[in-house]
């Protein structure tokens, strides 16, 4: 039987994305050392393109020149998965996570993570759905949280971000999410009203929910 | 001589991508120095090195493919 265990939330906030790898690796550390919980940040991220070990640097649309007007960064990370974008109207949840503690498996981190995302769906009347083969979170066909991570000595980085604002949808345009040619929607968009990403990142760290089991953080939110 | 093997990673992953080898051939490595850097589709972890000296031959170089069981490289 699993362990329960506790987590820490930390909001970062609104935070470069740069800034943000910099907190998780130090979290990173903490975690690693026992002087820190295994720890969600939770944070929203100023315009930027991330390409993962897999990505194809053509999956990105657009020159660089025109990124830069658009002052949309583009940086190189070593989670897995191919090309992302993040922007403010994105809840990004990075687990940083001792899976020592929980359960020593690839696959089943990565099921969590969209358990995660389903769990906080739920409490909007969404019901977000896997599908095989393609880790992420769906809704009718289209992609509404996105995932990727990594593990190093079975201590977790990186994460998933789940889009909430309909407005940032136009900057995936930019890219071929994941590489692959899907559409992506937005709570906002499927719920048909304006939801503030502070109301749900404020009921999260209330403490309002369940702390055993960090895919559970979601739930409790109404 | 020991084997760098690929360990289980979990139900449902069959293979992973080598994608960086944080030694060269015939350089020291010590006990759980992160040796190399593997891909699966969303996810990228490190093996430790299962001992202490020398990376005598990487087998499967960065790009190949390894399933579970499979030998990655030898240390002497």
């Amino acid at each position: 039987m699993m362990q329960s265990l506790g987590v820490e939330i930390l909001d970062l906030g609104l935070i470069d994305y740069k800034l943000a790898l910099l907190v998780q690796q130090e979290a990173f550390k903490a975690v690693r050392a026992g002087h820190l919980k295994s720890t969600l940040l939770i944070c929203r991220h100023y315009p930027a393109i991330t390409l993962g070990r897999q990505a194809a640097k053509s999956n990105i649309l657009i020159p660089e020149a025109e990124l830069k007007d658009k002052k949309i960064s583009v940086y190189q990370v070593e989670r897995g998965g191919d090309v992302t974008y993040h922007g403010p109207g994105q809840l990004v949840i990075y687990p940083v996570l001792n899976l020592a503690d929980y359960k020593k498996d690839i696959h089943w981190f990565l099921r969590q993570c969209e358990e995660t995302a389903i769990n906080l769906l739920a409490n909007f009347g969404v019901q977000g759905e896997r599908i095989a083969g393609k880790t992420g979170v769906w809704v009718d066909g289209e992609k509404i949280c996105s995932i990727g991570v990594a593990i190093r000595h079975w201590i977790t980085f990186h994460g998933l971000s789940i889009n909430i604002k309909k407005d940032d949808l136009v900057n995936f345009k930019l890219i071929r999410p994941c590489g692959m040619d899907i559409k992506m929607t937005s709570l906002e968009t499927l719920v048909g009203r304006n939801i503030e990403i502070n109301d749900i990142v404020g009921v999260l760290k209330g403490g309002n929910y369940d702390k055993s089991n960090f895919t559970r953080i979601g739930r409790g939110y109404h | 001589m020991t084997k760098v093997i690929l360990p289980e990673l979990g139900e449902g992953i069959t293979k992973a991508t080598v994608s960086y080898w944080y030694f060269k051939q015939g350089e020291k490595v010590n006990e759980k120095d992160d040796l190399v850097e593997l891909t699966t589709d969303k996810a990228t972890f490190n093996l430790p090195s299962p001992c202490s000296g020398m990376l005598s031959q990487i087998i499967l170089s960065e790009g190949d493919t390894v399933h579970p069981g499979e030998v990655l490289g030898m240390i002497e």
